[in-house]
């Protein structure tokens, strides 16, 4: 009798402990939900005079010109779309290629050590990356390779240019080795996730060794793979240090790969401290809106496509 | 717990949390107040804060019962603090606007701390004497018209000097600066076009070249790009020895920025300068004057809580009376005498 007690009290303590557990959860979870909803509140609030003054139009007008006083958003997101997607370009061959080298090829010992130091550099710090390509990439850029890629690739357009060292150019392929890391080691976990008999089955019906990589490993984790590399255009958008050091700040459409451009976060954080001006500053919050809106977007649609290529095979991916 | 319940319960605690945030965010601007016992605080202007940090430790020493803090947060952002008052004082390079000050609604006093020259320097392979460049010369190098340092326009000027046939570079400041609003104001006043075209600012639409983000970015640019050229305060110049050019000024004469110039420039404005000390120092008169200088200020409202007036008051009279001398080792310029005299009657109506 007096065992069976102690033990129900034990157990009414610990059931009166779930709510208050559950209450700490849904706390935290809230938490994140309101800071998300009051910063676009804040944004919005700070924006405000510009959305007033040019509306959906400020996002199709190039002229900015604090000085005058005259805003205009589509450089900036020309700036950072292109800077983004030329280093996705760039960065997502290398990074596939060495996932699959890493899970497929490579011996454990061999995988282990590459696959580190991949995502050692991820844990080099931005302005590190800048600093780098500052003095060592974009003066090499200026006198070798832009004359050279010009001489040869003119015929394309978008291959000329003043030879300024800084630019879309520079400060793409900073960005591609930021965000080779991301899509490296999340491509690595998917092409991990692969049945081990999904490979052997390939063998057994006399797939070669290549064959079998692209029947059985690439082709099933293709939504996966578009998620990695969603994620690293995610943290591409959004990344200021380095580019802002690189991009070469000129607040103009860029037109040629060699051109200075300004992306949306670099400007940001080149015209905030010392804005005055509450439309000056507004341009600059709505700015951030609508890079905010465009990581949203992003990040949908990447959702969508992974789903619906996902869920129609029936495996979960 | 009903999984109805459980819902509406949420987005009632969702609430809350909101609310709570909110009001968190609404108040911030008090914790000033709570915390100006002994400790003051400012915020603004980042070119003179090694000056500012220098003279706050220097001040310290002899009154340990005063916390002295500054955030060097650029000029704008001072500014934006002092008007929400989250700061005891502001700095800032360029003074207050008319609009800015209407919005303050309280009087706020321009106290000019001490003087800087804006200085034009350049890489260029083989030369590392110090050029002599015109009003023109500059206009025409940041309209991007002078495309090679072997341009006749420079060559002539400077005919000891061998120039190379290297293309130029402008690089100018990325971020909005007071150094971009000094330069810009010396290029509006020497040249009508660059009034119309461009116009002054602490960001502006330049018509060439790439931008670096402060001091350094831009001074970072200029060793790693041979040709290039491009504006900073003269502590950078000098630090990462780069050679700076001598600037004709209004009298004719070649001028060489330094502490002794730029003295010289605003003593030569002396009677031109406002009450108020609302004054841009670009393009002065004079024959040592070097043409593209400027005052920074401390920003401080004529009322202050009772707590700090006081001390606020002993900070600025050490400021101008050790301060200043405090000042040229930094390659900052000290105050003329006659205007020291001007700034000490204005602590006298801080209250």
């Amino acid at each position: 009798m007096k065992a069976m007690t102690e033990v129900n009290s034990v157990g009414s303590a610990r059931k009166s402990f779930d709510p208050i557990f559950e209450r700490g959860l849904k706390f935290v979870a809230i938490l994140v939900m309101s800071l998300l909803i009051l910063i676009i509140f804040f944004l919005y609030q700070l924006a405000a005079p510009a959305i007033h003054e040019y509306g959906w139009g400020f996002m199709f007008k190039s002229d900015w010109n604090p000085a005058k006083l005259i805003f205009g958003a589509y450089p900036f997101i020309h700036g950072t779309l292109i800077t983004s997607l030329f280093a996705l370009a760039l960065s997502v061959p290398v990074s596939i290629g060495t996932a699959l080298f890493l899970t497929e090829i490579a011996s454990r010992q061999v995988a282990a050590v590459i696959g580190f130091l991949v995502e050692l550099l991820a844990a080099i710090p931005s302005v590190v990356y800048g600093l780098w390509g500052l003095t060592v990439l974009a003066p090499r850029v200026r006198v070798t390779v832009q004359p050279w890629l010009s001489e040869h690739l003119s015929f394309i357009p978008g291959f000329s240019g003043m030879p300024y060292g800084v630019g879309v150019f520079s400060a793409s392929i900073v960005l591609a080795i930021m965000i080779t890391p991301t899509i490296t080691s999340i491509a690595r976990e998917v092409f991990r996730a692969v049945p081990h008999a999904q490979r052997e089955a390939a063998l057994a019906i006399g797939a070669t060794h290549s064959e079998m990589i692209w029947l059985s490993v690439v082709r099933v984790s293709w939504s996966g793979v578009f998620g990695a590399v969603v994620l690293g255009l995610g943290r591409a958008l959004g990344e200021t240090m380095a580019v802002t050091m690189l991009i070469g700040n000129r607040n103009e459409v860029a037109n040629s790969l060699f051109s200075p451009a300004q992306t949306m976060a670099s400007l940001i954080a080149n015209e905030y401290p010392e804005a005055t001006n509450p439309l000056h500053i507004g341009a600059l919050a709505y700015i951030g809106l609508i890079l905010f809106g465009i990581s949203f977007i992003v990040q949908g649609l990447a959702r969508r496509i992974v789903n619906r290529v996902a869920n129609p095979s029936g495996g979960g991916a | 717990m009903p999984l109805m319940t459980a819902r509406s319960n949420l987005w009632a605690f969702g609430l809350r949390v909101g609310l709570v945030l909110g009001s968190l965010a609404g108040f911030g601007g008090s914790a000033a107040q709570a915390a100006s016992r002994l400790s003051i605080t400012g915020a603004g202007a980042t070119f003179p804060y090694p000056l500012y940090l220098k003279w706050m430790s220097e001040f310290q020493k002899k009154n340990t019962a005063v916390e002295l803090n500054y955030q060097s947060i650029g000029s704008g952002g001072g500014i934006r603090q002092l008007l929400k008052k989250t700061v005891d004082y502001g700095a800032s390079d360029a003074p207050m606007k008319d609009d800015q000050l209407k919005e303050a609604k309280l009087q706020i006093f321009h106290f000019p701390t001490v003087m800087g020259a804006v200085a034009l320097t350049y890489n260029i392979p083989g030369v590392t004497q110090s050029l002599k460049i015109t009003p023109e010369i500059v206009a025409d190098l940041f309209f991007g018209k002078i495309y090679y340092w072997d341009d006749a326009k420079i060559q002539t000027l400077n005919p000891e000097v061998k120039l190379p046939h290297v293309p130029t570079l402008v690089v100018y400041r990325a971020d909005g600066s007071g150094t971009t609003a000094v330069f810009t104001e010396y290029l509006s006043r020497v040249s009508p076009t660059w009034k119309e075209k461009i116009g002054a600012g602490t960001s502006v639409k330049w018509p060439v070249g790439i931008g670096g983000k402060g001091n350094e970015g831009v001074t970072g640019f200029i060793k790693n790009f041979p040709g290039a050229l491009g504006y900073v305060e003269l502590l950078y110049a000098e630090k990462n020895h780069l050679p700076v050019a001598q600037m004709k000024n209004r009298e004719g004469n070649f001028i060489k920025p330094s502490s002794d110039s730029v003295t010289a420039a605003a003593a030569a404005y002396l009677k031109d300068i406002p009450a108020d000390f609302r004054f841009s120092l670009t393009n002065a008169p004079g024959k040592e004057s070097y043409p593209i200088a400027s005052f920074t200020y401390l920003l401080i409202y004529k009322k202050n809580p009772a707590a700090i007036s006081t001390t606020l008051k002993e900070y600025l009279n050490w400021i101008y009376l050790d301060g200043q001398k405090l000042a040229a080792e930094l390659y900052y310029a000290p105050l003329p005498k006659d205007l020291l005299d001007r700034v000490r009657t204005q602590i006298s109506q801080v209250e």
